[in-house]
C-alpha cells in the first residue's frame, strides 16, 4: 500500500477529531442554508439556482479554512521533519494531504443534499443542474483545496495561510464578474481565469470538458506549487 | 557503513558546515558534540535526507543522497531534536501509522508496536494523546518512532536534551542497549553523555571538525596544557607568585577567590611534559607558608571541549 494512503489517512482521522472541522461544516451550512432558503421561497422557484451562485464564494473562504493546517501545523510543530525523514516522496506527502481536504469537502457537501430533497418535496425539480451542480462542487472544492494546500505550504503561519489561500481563491472567483474594467481584447482571456464562469456553465447541467479542464488545471497549478515549496525547504 | 566526504551546507549566505569528511563503521556509536549553532542538527538533517547538502557526498552503505534518497530513508530512523510529533494522535495510533508507513507486514505490525513499548516503557502511555505527555515521554515515543522499522542506523538528535537527570539515565541505558548491535549517530552538547555513551567522539566548531577520535585519543592529542590547584594559609600572593614564577612550564599564575576566610587559593597553568609538582613542592616546604591542598586538575573532556572551541 502505498504511503499516500496512510497519509491521507491520518490527515482524514486529523480532520474528523478537530473542532475546528466541524465549526467549518456549521458556518458553512449556515451561510448556504441561510442564503439559500431566504430568496428561494421569494422566487418560488424548484431549482438550487441561489444556492450554486453562491457556492464559489463561499467555497473561497471555507476551503481555505479546511486545508490550512495540512502543512502550517507540520511545520509549526516540527512534526514536518519526523514526516520527511520517513520513507515517502514529496508528491506521496501533497497526493495523501490533498485527498483528505478532497474527503473533508465532499463530506461537508453531503448535508446539502437536504436542499434539492427539500425542493423535490414541494415542487418538480429538475435534476440535470443539480447533478451538474454537484460535480461542479466537487471539481471546485478539489482546485481551491490544491490552492490552499499551496498557501498552507509556504507559511508555518496557519492564519497566513489562511488569508493568501482565500485571497487566491476569491481573485479567481471574481476575476469574471471585474471584466467590465478591462480592454475587450483581454477579455476572452480573463474570463477563462474565472473559477465562477466554469462553475456556473457546469452547474447549469452542461459538462464541457473545457471546464472540466480548468478545475484540473488550477488543481493541478496549486499542488505542483506545494511541491516546489517543499523542495524550497530542503 | 557510512561516507560522508566534503559535506557542505549554505543557509543563504551563511555556511552551517564547511566541508566536513568522516566515516562511520558498522556498529560504532558516534558522538556529534559541539557548542550550539556549531552545525550539528544541520549535519544530521543532511545524514537523514532532511536537507539537500549544498556540496560534498553522504553515502550509506551502496547509496548515495541525491538519487538514492528514499532507500536510505527506509535504513536509517530519526529521532529529531525535541521529538515533533503529532500532538494529536494517540500514541498507539501514531506507532500504527509509522508502522503502516515504514510498510511492515501487517501480521507483524501489533506484536512490534508492543515489543517497542515495552523497550522504550511507553506501556502506562500507550492510549494518551501525545500532546498530553511529559517531556520524557514524548522522547520515547521519539525513540520508538526511530526504531520502527529495526533500522539499521539510528540518528539521534540530543536524545537527552530537557530531560531530568532519572530520564537522561533511562534515555542512556535505552540508547546502550540498542547501540550493541545497532549503529548509531548522537549529536549532544553534554560532554559526560558522550564520554558515557559514545566509542568516538567528533567535536565540530564553526561548522568544522576541530576533533576526531575516541575519548582516549582526543585527551591524548589535546595539549599539554594542565593545571595545578593550591590552596595556602599565612602566605600573600605577590610572594607566592614571585617565588613560582622562575619555574620552568607555569605561563600563568591565578589567584582564585577562596571560600574560606585567611585562605589563598592559587591556579596555576602549565604546559610541560615534565610532572613539576615536585619542584612546587620543595619551594613550599621552604617557606613558613601551611600547605592545605594541592592537586591536579584531570585533564577532562570539558577542558578540551573549551580549548578547541572557545572564541579566539
Amino acid at each position: 500500500m502505498s504511503p499516500a494512503i496512510n497519509i491521507f489517512k491520518r490527515e482524514f482521522r486529523a480532520y474528523i477529531a478537530s473542532p475546528i472541522a466541524y465549526i467549518v461544516i456549521s458556518v458553512f451550512l449556515l451561510i448556504t442554508g441561510w442564503f439559500f432558503f431566504t430568496p428561494f421561497f421569494l422566487q418560488n422557484q424548484a431549482n438550487l439556482r441561489s444556492f450554486f451562485n453562491l457556492l464559489p464564494m463561499v467555497f473561497s473562504f471555507v476551503v481555505p479554512a479546511v486545508t490550512m493546517r495540512l502543512f502550517s501545523e507540520e511545520f509549526s510543530v516540527g512534526s514536518y521533519e519526523t514526516l520527511m525523514t520517513l520513507p515517502v516522496t514529496f508528491t506521496q506527502i501533497i497526493v495523501g494531504k490533498f485527498l483528505a481536504a478532497c474527503a473533508f469537502i465532499a463530506i461537508m457537501l453531503v448535508p446539502t443534499l437536504l436542499y434539492p430533497l427539500t425542493v423535490s418535496v414541494l415542487g418538480v425539480l429538475d435534476w440535470g443542474p443539480v447533478i451538474g451542480g454537484y460535480l461542479g462542487a466537487l471539481l471546485l472544492g478539489g482546485a481551491f483545496s490544491a490552492v490552499g494546500l499551496f498557501a498552507s505550504s509556504l507559511t508555518r503561519n496557519q492564519i497566513i495561510a489562511f488569508i493568501v489561500g482565500m485571497a487566491i481563491c476569491f481573485s479567481l472567483t471574481l476575476v469574471n464578474q471585474m471584466l467590465f474594467f478591462l480592454p475587450k481584447s483581454m477579455l476572452g482571456f480573463f474570463e477563462y481565469l474565472g473559477a465562477d464562469f466554469h462553475f456556473q456553465n457546469i452547474a447549469k447541467g452542461i459538462i464541457d470538458t473545457r471546464d472540466i479542464l480548468y478545475f484540473i488545471s488550477v488543481g493541478f497549478i496549486g499542488l505542483y506549487g506545494a511541491n516546489l515549496a517543499m523542495r524550497e525547504k530542503c | 557503513m557510512i561516507h560522508v566526504e566534503n559535506l557542505t551546507r549554505y543557509y543563504d549566505h551563511f555556511c552551517a558546515v564547511d566541508g566536513i569528511s568522516f566515516d562511520i563503521q558498522k556498529g560504532e556509536i558516534l558522538g556529534l558534540l559541539g557548542p550550539n549553532g556549531a552545525g550539528k542538527t544541520t549535519t544530521l538533517r543532511m545524514l537523514t535526507g532532511y536537507l539537500e547538502p549544498s556540496a560534498g557526498q553522504i553515502r550509506v552503505q551502496d547509496y548515495a543522497i541525491g538519487p538514492d534518497t528514499l532507500e536510505i530513508k527506509k535504513r536509517i530512523g530519526y529521532l529529531p531534536e525535541s521529538a515533533p510529533l503529532y500532538h494529536d494522535m494517540i500514541v498507539y495510533d501514531y506507532l500504527e501509522y509509522v508502522a503502516e508507513i515504514r510498510e511492515l507486514d501487517t501480521a507483524k505490525k501489533p506484536a512490534r508496536i508492543k515489543e517497542l513499548a515495552q523497550l522504550c516503557g511507553l506501556n502506562p502511555v500507550m492510549h494518551k494523546t501525545i500532546g498530553e505527555l511529559s517531556k520524557g515521554y514524548k522522547q520515547r515515543v521519539g525513540l520508538a518512532h526511530a526504531l520502527m522499522n529495526d533500522p539499521e542506523i539510528l540518528v539521534l538528535d540530543e536524545p537527552t536534551s530537557g530531560l531530568d537527570p532519572n530520564q537522561i539515565v533511562e534515555i542512556r541505558e535505552i540508547i546502550r542497549q540498542i547501540g550493541r548491535e545497532k549503529t548509531i549517530i548522537l549529536s549532544t552538547h553534554i560532554l559526560s553523555e558522550a564520554e558515557a555513551t559514545c566509542d568516538r567522539i567528533v567535536i565540530i566548531h564553526h561548522g568544522k571538525i576541530v576533533a576526531d577520535g575516541s575519548t582516549q585519543t582526543i585527551k591524548q592529542s589535546a595539549g599539554k596544557e594542565q593545571i595545578l590547584h593550591m590552596t595556602l594559609t599565612d602566605a600573600d600572593f605577590s610572594s607566592v607568585r614571585s617565588l613560582l614564577e622562575p619555574v620552568t612550564g607555569i605561563t600563568r599564575i591565578e589567584n582564585v577567590t577562596s571560600p574560606e576566610p585567611h585562605t589563598l587559593q592559587i591556579r596555576i597553568t602549565l604546559v610541560s611534559d615534565a610532572d613539576i609538582r615536585k619542584d612546587i613542592y620543595r619551594i613550599i616546604r621552604k617557606t613558613d607558608w601551611t600547605l592545605l591542598e594541592f592537586r591536579q586538575e584531570a585533564q577532562s573532556l570539558e577542558h578540551i571541549f573549551r580549548e578547541l572551541t572557545l572564541e579566539n
